[in-house]
């Protein structure tokens, strides 16, 4: 077997545990975005082309709530611009790569995926050299598990008609409850987080969901001066932070 | 597909990945002032808890829902308390789903 092979080979294996946790993740996207009104092709064309999951969930909740096009193009970029600090961060390990390695590796470039290649990375004792094959085995095991994974709640939501009336929406208010609990592990964290809900609920009236990008940018702006308050006096009533 | 969905898709393609490609097309080395990289940190935060919010207290979009019979405000409180008790992400589903569906079967 060709190192590189056998590069891109562990790189998949170590993202397996990441493929369990986006799983149930794809076929709620799938079998949600028919039940919202999406086509079967458009959904199946989302996963392929757009490969971002929480953009395509909210995109998704956005088009089941009527909302147009441009509040879902803005929102898509506002939710997918942490993506700028992770190729920001692997920057230094691919820019000796030539652009037909650095346009695949981008377009795959996912939370997940990030987590996994960036602890490879900073591993000084594997060589450079096939590290991009080790990063690329971890994107392919991302996007065919997503891609497959879309499918399946497809065919789930268009097996059972009336799917809709289930509540399935629920799914996707547990799915980012599970997403942003657990990451409120400091204070100003928890402060954005009640920020934007209080923001989101008394701006809700607003027209094109305006009322979501405001809310949005306050969490953000509460978190940053939450920080400083914090920072400016520190008193010893935290809870120790638990580290991941 | 209808032409809104391809522009929808198309449009969410290029912006997503420019986003993921524009550093990686430049090449240099690109620093990002602390307070932008501390900013993006509470993004993914804000804007779930900004859709979560609505979807609990006014689960028919308009008017606000704070009544015994509302399925969602009660599943998502379960699933806050699942979430913080136990930090997974599954559990948080499948119990959250549990609840509402009881929920909606019990007071629905």
């Amino acid at each position: 077997m060709s190192s590189r092979f056998k590069q891109a080979l562990l790189g998949a294996r170590d993202t397996i545990p990441m493929l369990v946790g986006a799983a149930p993740f794809g076929i709620i996207f799938g079998t949600l975005a028919v039940s919202s009104g999406l086509s079967v092709a458009a959904t199946l064309a989302m996963s392929i082309f757009v490969f971002a999951g929480s953009a395509q969930f909210i995109a998704v909740s956005l088009i089941a709530s009527g909302t147009g096009l441009a509040v879902i193009l803005v929102t898509t970029f506002v939710v997918n611009l942490r993506h700028m600090l992770y190729s920001a961060s692997l920057l230094p390990y691919v820019k000796h790569l030539p652009q037909r390695w650095r346009v695949p590796l981008a377009f795959w470039l996912t939370d997940e995926t990030y987590a996994i290649v960036q602890n490879h990375y900073l591993r000084t004792q594997v060589p450079l050299e096939h590290k991009h094959w080790y990063f690329l085995g971890s994107c392919l095991a991302m996007y065919s598990n997503w891609v497959a994974c879309t499918v399946i709640g497809v065919l789930l939501g268009s097996s059972l008609p009336g799917m809709a009336g289930w509540g399935l929406d629920f799914a996707m208010v547990a799915t980012f409850i599970g997403i942003v609990v657990p990451s409120l592990r400091s204070r100003p964290m928890v402060v954005a987080a009640l920020v934007a809900a209080a923001v989101a609920l008394l701006a809700h009236p607003l027209p094109y969901k305006l009322g979501l990008i405001l809310a949005a940018l306050a969490g953000v702006i509460a978190g940053l001066l939450a920080e400083r308050l914090n920072s400016a006096k520190p008193i010893d009533l935290e809870v120790p932070n638990e580290q991941r | 597909m209808s032409n809104a969905e391809i522009v929808l898709i198309v449009g969410m393609l290029l912006i997503t990945f420019t986003i993921r490609y524009g550093l990686f097309a430049v090449g240099h080395r690109v620093r990002f002032s602390p307070l932008l990289s501390r900013a993006l940190s509470y993004v993914p935060v804000a804007v779930l808890t900004a859709i979560v919010a609505p979807a609990m207290f006014m689960p028919d979009g308009q008017h606000w829902h704070l009544a015994l019979d509302n399925a969602y405000l009660f599943g998502g409180l379960a699933a806050i308390a699942i979430a913080a008790a136990w930090r997974n992400l599954l559990a948080t589903i499948a119990g959250g789903m549990l609840v509402f569906v009881l929920w909606r079967w019990l007071f629905g």
